[in-house]
C-alpha cells in the first residue's frame, strides 16, 4: 500500500485535491455536500455536533467544523467547493479564505488581486486583436 | 446535416452570477468584463444556434465525490439549475435535445470515448453562468443547450490532450447527425486562479493570454503541458482551461477569429472570451 508521489506535490503554497486527501476527507465532504439541501443545512444549525456524528466526522475535523474553522478544514483536507456550501452562508467568501492562508486582511487579499490590473489595456494593445473598451 | 457555426469560451465565476442578479453589471468593477462581452453576444444573436453544447465543470451539485465521471454528457429533455447550498434562486429549466445527446453518446463511444450519460442532470453555476453572461438572464432560454460535464475538482482530471481529442470526436460526432440543426460550443472555466492555499490569489496575466492565443491558432501548444505543469502556472483552479481545448478541438483548424477578450481581476479570476467562426 503506498500513495504514489505527483509532481504538483512539489508546487509551494498548493494542496491539488486527489484521491489521496479525497479518500481521507470523504467523510466530511460528504457532510458538506448535503448542505445543497436546505433541510440538511438547518439540522446541522440545530445541533452541528450531532450532524457531524451522524456522518462520522470526528477528531481534529469535528473540532474544525464546530469551531468554523475553514482554514483548519482546508488544510485537513477539505474540498474548497463543498466547503463554500458551509462557508459562504455564513459570512466566509472564498477570499477570505484564501486571505487567511497567506495570514493577510481580505482587504490586501483584494488590493493584491487589482494589481493584475494594471496596465492591460497596454499588454493587450501590444498583442492586438483584443477588444479593449 | 448537423453544421457547427463555432465556438465560444467564457469563464463560469459565481460572482458573475450575482453581479447579472444584482444589476451591477455597469458598475467600475465589473463593467470592462461585462461590455467586452457584447462583441461575442452579438455573433451569437446572427449566429441564432438551435443548440448549444457547453463543456464545463460540476462543482458539487449534480456529482459528488462518490461517482465522479471524467466526462458526462446529458442525454435529457430538460435540465435544472438548484440551490448549491447559498440559497441562491434558481434560473429557468433549460430544455435538451434528447436525440442529438444520444446521438453524440454513440458516436463518442464509438470513437473511443467512453462517457458517462445521464438521464437526469443539474447544472451549476458553471453551466449557468457563461449562458446568463452570453444571453441575459431570461425566464425562458432561446436556444436548447446539452451539459457536457469534465471532472476538473478530484484529481485524476483528464490530460489537455485528452480534451483536445474529445474535442475532435465530438466535431465529429455533430458533423454526422442527420437533423438539420445549427450548433455552437461553449467552452467554460478557467482562466487561471487558485482558490485555496498559501498560493491563493494567483493571477498569471502572461499565461492567460498566452493561452487564448495559442487556443485560437495552434491549440497542440498545450497539450504539451502536464496538469502539474499547467497547474504550477494557472492555479489548482485554472486547470479548468482544459475544457477550451473541448470547444476548440470540434472546430476546423483554420476557424476564425471574430472576437478576443480578457480582464483581471474578476473575483480570485482571469476571466477570457474567445468567439471562433468555423
Amino acid at each position: 500500500m503506498v500513495w504514489k508521489k505527483h509532481a504538483y506535490e512539489d508546487i509551494p503554497g498548493t494542496y491539488v485535491f486527489d484521491g489521496k486527501i479525497a479518500h481521507e476527507s470523504y467523510a466530511i465532504n460528504k457532510m458538506l455536500y448535503t448542505f445543497n439541501d436546505e433541510k440538511c443545512r438547518d439540522e446541522f444549525q440545530a445541533d452541528p455536533a450531532a450532524y457531524c456524528d451522524k456522518f462520522g466526522v470526528k477528531g481534529k475535523l469535528k473540532e474544525t467544523v464546530l469551531k468554523k474553522d475553514f482554514l483548519g478544514m482546508l488544510r485537513l483536507g477539505c474540498n474548497i467547493y463543498y466547503m463554500a456550501k458551509m462557508a459562504i452562508p455564513r459570512g466566509t467568501s472564498v477570499q477570505d479564505a484564501g486571505a487567511a492562508f497567506q495570514g493577510i486582511s481580505t482587504e490586501e487579499f483584494q488590493k493584491k488581486l487589482l494589481k493584475k490590473r494594471e496596465g492591460l489595456e497596454e499588454k493587450l494593445a501590444k498583442i492586438g486583436g483584443y477588444w479593449n473598451g | 446535416m448537423a453544421r457547427l457555426l463555432g465556438g465560444v469560451t467564457s469563464s463560469h465565476i459565481p460572482a458573475v452570477g450575482n453581479a447579472i442578479a444584482n444589476g451591477l453589471t455597469q458598475e467600475y468593477y465589473w463593467k470592462r468584463f461585462f461590455d467586452g462581452y457584447e462583441p461575442a453576444k452579438a455573433w451569437l444573436k446572427q449566429a441564432a444556434p438551435d443548440v448549444i453544447i457547453v463543456v464545463y465543470n460540476d462543482h458539487g451539485l449534480n456529482f459528488f465525490l462518490d461517482k465522479c465521471p471524467t466526462f458526462a454528457l446529458g442525454c435529457a429533455d430538460i435540465y435544472e439549475n438548484a440551490d448549491e447550498g447559498w440559497g441562491l434562486k434558481p434560473v429557468a429549466p433549460f430544455q435538451g435535445d434528447a436525440e442529438f445527446s444520444w446521438h453524440l453518446a454513440e458516436s463518442l463511444v464509438e470513437q473511443e470515448f467512453d462517457i458517462c450519460t445521464c438521464q437526469e442532470m443539474k447544472v451549476d453555476h458553471g453551466f449557468v453562468n457563461p449562458i446568463r453572461a452570453l444571453y441575459g438572464t431570461l425566464e425562458k432560454w432561446p436556444v436548447k443547450a446539452i451539459p457536457l460535464a469534465v471532472n476538473t475538482v478530484q484529481h485524476p482530471v483528464p490530460t489537455a490532450a485528452r480534451c483536445l481529442k474529445l474535442g475532435r470526436a465530438l466535431g465529429k460526432a455533430i458533423a454526422s447527425y442527420p437533423e438539420d440543426i445549427k450548433v455552437v460550443i461553449f467552452g467554460t472555466g478557467g482562466l487561471s486562479h487558485q482558490l485555496q492555499g498559501e498560493r491563493a490569489g494567483l493571477i498569471d496575466v502572461d499565461f492567460d493570454l498566452e493561452c487564448i492565443e495559442k487556443i485560437a491558432t495552434e491549440p497542440e501548444w498545450m497539450t504539451r503541458f502536464s496538469n502539474s505543469e499547467i497547474m504550477a502556472r494557472a492555479g489548482t483552479e485554472g486547470i479548468e482551461t482544459i475544457m477550451w481545448l473541448v470547444m476548440r478541438g470540434a472546430l476546423r483548424d483554420d476557424a476564425k477569429v471574430i472576437h478576443k477578450h480578457y480582464h483581471a481581476p474578476i473575483s480570485n479570476t482571469g476571466a477570457g472570451v474567445l468567439v471562433l467562426e468555423n
